[in-house]
C-alpha cells in the first residue's frame, strides 16, 4: 500500500540533500569545534558558515544566531531566561491562548513562581485583536511571545504590527516561529522581533537542531551552563552535522520557493475543500482559508465522526493526518486551539482533524486523499 | 593521522552512522503522532530505549534521552534544586568538576542555592571523610564525576555511595560522560546512584543526544517543558536517528569493554614509560588502577599547552589543552589548579586522550614525535 503523509506539521521527512550533507561532516568533519588544531578549525569554519546563512534567511546578524536542541529549547530559553533575568522591571507576560506547548508551559510554570501572564483570546478564525494586546500591555510587562502562526489551524499573527507597537516599549518581543520558518519571509529587523525560535525538522532538516535568535542588545545567562559555547549563550559540543544540515536544509528554500510552496499547499487546501463540497462531505473548515496564512496546514471539522475513528480509519488506508499537534506527547486531550476559537462545549473539538503538507506532497496525493476519507466518512455515516 | 583526542569528541562509528541514515530514510515520523509512521516511530524509541537500559542493567523507564551530556549535567541539577526546594537549598560537589556542573552550581549559588566544592588532593580526587563532613540536614543532591576530563582521575564513586546510603533522600549524582566504557560500569552503576549523565558524541554515537539514567521512584523537575515527550520530564521532538544510532553506538562500546579498557590502558602506558624519565615533564595522570585507562595529561616545563598542540598537529597528531570547552580561552587548567600545581604546569599541560580503536603503533609513533619536539623545545629554553 502507498502510504500518504499528511503530517507535515509535526515533522518532515529529512531532505536526501540534507543527509548527504550531514554524512560528508561526519565522516570528514568531526573535530570539536572547541578545539585548537586543524580539525577543530575546520568545524569551526562549517559552523561559521552556517550561521551566516542561517542569519542571513532573516535578515539577522551573524552573532544573533544561537543554536539550540530544537524549538522547545528556544522557546524555554526565550520565556524562562527573560523572565529570571528582567524580574525587576516587572513580572507580567503577554501570549495568546494558541501557543505551542513549548510556549505555554514555561510560562504556566512563571505562573507558579508569582509572575501575571495574560493570554489573548482568538475569534473563530484563531486570530487574535491588535487592540487586545494593546489594552494588555502596561508598564510591568517584560515580555509579549506570540506565535508568527499556528501550528494547527494555520492563523497567521500580527508580527510586524506587534513590532511596532513594541518598539518603544520595554517589554521584549519573542516569537515561536517554528510553523512559520521556510514558508513566510521573516525579517527581524523590519518587524523589530527581539527573540524568534525555530526547529530544523520542521523544514526537512536533522531533528533535535533549531536556533533560538537574540537581538543584539539582548542580554541573559544561558539556560544551558557550561562550556564557552554559541560566544557563552548555549553550553555543549556544537552539532557541527546538525548544523551544517539545517543550513542545507534553509539553503533549498530561497524566497521563490518558499512563494511556491504556500501557493502549491493554497492549492491543495482548494482541491481538499472543493472535492470534499462535490462528494457532499457535511464539513467546515476550523479558521480560515486565506492566500497570506500558514497554508501548509488544514483544520477540518468533519461533522458527526469522532477524530480518533476517523484517523484510525485514515491510518488504515495509508494516509497519516493528524488529530491536533502531535506534541502532546500521544494524548488525545482536546486541542487548546479549537477550544479557545469555540469554546469547551463546541462539537467541533472532537470532531477535527489537521492535515499538513510539505515539500513532497503531490496532488496526485491529495486527490487520494480526498477520495479514501469521502469513502470512510460515507462507510462510518452509514452506521450511524 | 593519529586521533588522540577522544575525551573532546570522537568519530562517529561507520555502522552507527548506517543506522543514522537509516532511520532518517525510513522511520522518520513524529513518535508522539497516532498513525502508522508515529506507531512506528514510537516502536523504535521503546525498543533503543530498552537496548540502553539493558546494556547497563537498568529498567527502560529509568532511561531519558536528552540533547547531550552539558543538557543532562544542567537538568539534573536544576531539576534536583527546584524539586527538592522545600527540604533544603545545599548541594556537595567537587572543585574539579566539567563546566556544566561548575557553572549551573554557580547559577544556583546566585538563586539562593549554598554549593560546597570539595577540595581534592594532589591526584586530583576528592576525599571520603570530606564528603561526610559536608553532609548536612539541608544537603539535597551530590553531584561527583566518575572521570576527570582532564587527568582521568577515578574519583571515590563507590565508596561516595555507601556513605550517602546513611542519607536515602540525597540525590546522588554521577557524571559519566568520560566514564562510560572505560571498564568501571560496576563503580558508575553502584546500587546507591540515583543520576547518571551520558552524552553520545564521547563514544561514537552522533554529537548532539544523549541520556541520562533517572533511578525509578527519584523525583526531578524538568528542564524543558512543553508537549510534554519522555513521560512529561524533557519536552521536544524525539531525535529518533541520533538514538537509536545511539544505542548501537553503546552496544558497540559494552562489547568487550573489559578488553578494550586495558588495551588502551597498555597505550597510555606505553606514552607514560616512554615520557616520564625526561626532566622537563610532569605527568599528571597515574599509571595506576584509580585513573582511567583513556587519559593521560602532562605538561613539559617552559613550554606552553597551545605550543605543543601545534607542534604535534604539524606531524599530523591531535591531542589537547585540558579541555577543549576552555581551551580557546587559555585559562589554566581548572583541575590542576584546584590540585594547587604551580601556574606554569596548569598553562603548560596538554592532554593525550585515547580510544578503542587506537594502537599500541600509534603510541609509539607519539613517542617518536614527541622525542623530537622535546629536543627541539629543549634547545629553545
Amino acid at each position: 500500500m502507498n502510504e500518504i503523509y499528511l503530517d507535515n506539521a509535526a515533522t518532515t521527512p529529512i531532505a536526501a540533500e540534507v543527509l548527504a550533507d550531514m554524512n560528508d561532516k561526519f565522516k570528514n568533519v568531526f573535530g570539536n569545534a572547541s578545539t585548537l588544531y586543524g580539525l577543530g578549525r575546520q568545524s569551526h569554519t562549517i559552523l561559521e558558515d552556517s550561521r551566516h546563512l542561517i542569519a542571513q534567511s532573516i535578515n539577522a546578524d551573524d552573532n544573533e544566531i544561537v543554536f539550540t536542541s530544537g524549538g522547545s529549547e528556544s522557546d524555554n530559553t526565550a520565556i524562562l531566561q527573560t523572565a529570571e533575568s528582567r524580574q525587576s522591571l516587572g513580572k507580567h507576560i503577554i501570549t495568546t491562548a494558541i501557543e505551542h506547548e513549548a510556549v505555554l508551559k514555561p510560562l504556566q510554570y512563571l505562573e507558579a513562581k508569582g509572575f501575571k501572564v495574560t493570554y489573548l483570546p482568538v475569534d473563530e478564525n484563531g486570530n487574535i485583536a491588535l487592540q487586545d494586546l494593546k489594552d494588555a500591555l502596561d508598564d510591568e510587562t517584560i515580555l509579549v511571545t506570540i506565535m508568527s502562526g499556528n501550528n494547527e489551524v494555520g492563523s497567521r499573527m500580527p508580527i510586524h504590527e506587534i513590532g511596532e507597537l513594541l518598539k518603544n516599549h520595554q517589554a521584549w518581543f519573542h516569537t515561536d516561529a517554528v510553523q512559520a520558518y521556510g514558508l513566510l519571509d521573516i525579517d527581524v529587523k523590519a518587524d523589530h522581533i527581539d527573540m524568534l525560535s525555530t526547529s530544523a525538522h520542521k523544514i526537512n532538516g536533522p531533528k533535535m537542531m533549531g536556533f533560538l535568535y537574540r537581538q543584539k542588545n539582548i542580554s541573559f545567562p544561558s539556560f544551558i551552563k557550561g562550556g564557552d559555547q554559541e560566544m557563552k549563550r548555549r553550553a555543549g559540543t556544537e552539532n557541527v552535522p546538525g548544523i551544517s544540515g539545517f543550513a542545507t536544509a534553509v539553503s533549498l528554500i530561497d524566497a521563490d520557493a518558499k512563494k511556491q510552496r504556500q501557493a502549491k499547499y493554497y492549492h491543495f487546501k482548494e482541491m481538499i475543500v472543493n472535492g470534499l463540497q462535490e462528494n457532499g462531505v457535511n464539513f467546515a473548515v476550523n479558521g480560515q482559508i486565506a492566500p497570506d496564512n500558514l497554508n501548509h496546514v488544514l483544520n477540518l471539522w468533519i461533522k458527526g465522526i469522532s477524530t480518533y475513528v476517523l484517523q484510525t480509519n485514515l491510518d488504515l488506508a495509508g494516509i497519516a493526518v493528524s488529530g491536533g499537534s502531535a506534541c502532546t506527547a500521544g494524548s488525545i486531550s482536546p486541542s487548546h486551539v479549537l477550544v479557545a476559537m469555540f469554546g469547551k462545549q463546541s462539537p467541533r473539538i472532537g470532531e477535527s482533524i489537521r492535515v499538513s503538507f510539505g515539500t513532497y506532497t503531490t496532488e496526485t496525493e491529495i486527490n487520494t486523499f480526498i477520495d479514501e476519507i469521502t469513502k470512510i466518512i460515507k462507510r462510518l455515516s452509514k452506521n450511524n | 593521522m593519529i586521533y588522540f583526542d577522544n575525551s573532546a569528541t570522537t568519530k562517529v562509528d561507520p555502522a552507527v552512522l548506517d543506522t543514522y541514515n537509516q532511520v532518517s530514510e525510513r522511520i522518520w515520523g513524529n513518535p508522539s503522532s497516532l498513525h502508522r509512521f508515529g506507531e512506528e516511530a514510537f516502536n523504535l524509541l521503546n525498543q533503543s530505549r530498552k537496548q540502553i537500559a539493558d546494556l547497563l542493567g537498568v529498567q527502560p523507564n529509568e532511561i531519558f534521552f536528552t540533547s547531550g551530556g552539558t543538557e543532562g549535567d544542567n537538568w539534573v541539577l536544576k531539576g534536583t534544586a527546584i524539586e527538592k526546594r522545600k527540604f533544603g537549598k545545599h548541594i556537595i560537589t567537587t572543585a574539579v568538576e566539567h563546566p556544566a556542573i561548575h557553572e549551573t552550581c554557580e547559577q544556583l549559588k546566585k538563586l539562593g542555592y549554598d554549593v560546597t566544592y570539595l577540595p581534592v588532593d594532589k591526584e586530583g580526587r576528592i576525599s571520603i571523610e570530606d564528603l561526610k563532613n559536608a553532609i548536612r540536614k539541608d544537603t539535597i543532591l551530590v553531584s561527583i564525576m566518575a572521570v576527570n576530563n582532564e587527568i582521568g582521575t577515578i574519583q571515590p564513586i563507590k565508596e561516595a555511595a555507601e556513605v550517602l546510603k546513611d542519607y536515602p533522600n540525597v540525590h546522588y549524582h554521577i557524571d559519566a560522560v568520560q566514564g562510560i566504557g572505560k571498564g568501571i560500569g560496576e563503580l558508575i552503576m553502584n546500587d546507591r546512584v540515583d543520576f547518571i549523565t551520558f552524552s553520545g558524541h564521547k563514544f561514537h554515537a552522533p554529537r548532539g543526544i544523549g541520556f541520562i539514567y533517572k533511578r525509578a521512584g527519584k523525583k526531578i523537575a524538568p528542564l524543558m517543558t512543553g508537549g510534554g515527550q519522555e513521560h512529561n520530564l524533557r519536552s521536544g521532538t524525539e531525535n529518533l536517528p541520533a538514538i537509536a544510532a545511539m544505542a548501537k553506538a553503546v552496544r558497540i562500546l559494552l562489547t568487550n569493554e573489559q578488553a578494550k579498557a586495558q588495551k588502551q590502558a597498555d597505550i597510555k602506558s606505553t606514552i607514560y614509560n616512554h615520557i616520564k624519565d625526561f626532566d622537563k615533564v610532569t605527568i599528571f595522570s597515574k599509571n595506576q588502577a584509580n585513573f582511567a585507562p583513556h587519559i593521560l595529561c602532562f605538561s613539559i616545563l617552559g613550554v606552553r599547552g597551545e605550543t605543543i598542540v601545534h607542534a604535534f598537529e604539524d606531524h599530523d597528531i591531535y591531542i589537547s589543552t585540558t579541555s577543549a570547552c576552555s581551551s580557546k580561552d587559555h585559562v589554566p587548567s581548572a583541575t590542576l589548579t584546584a590540585m594547587q600545581e604551580p601556574t606554569e604546569l596548569c598553562t603548560s599541560a596538554v592532554r593525550v586522550s585515547l580510544d578503542a580503536n587506537n594502537t599500541i603503533e600509534e603510541a609509539e609513533e607519539f613517542n617518536r614525535v614527541f622525542d623530537q619536539l622535546y629536543q627541539k623545545f629543549s634547545k629553545l629554553s
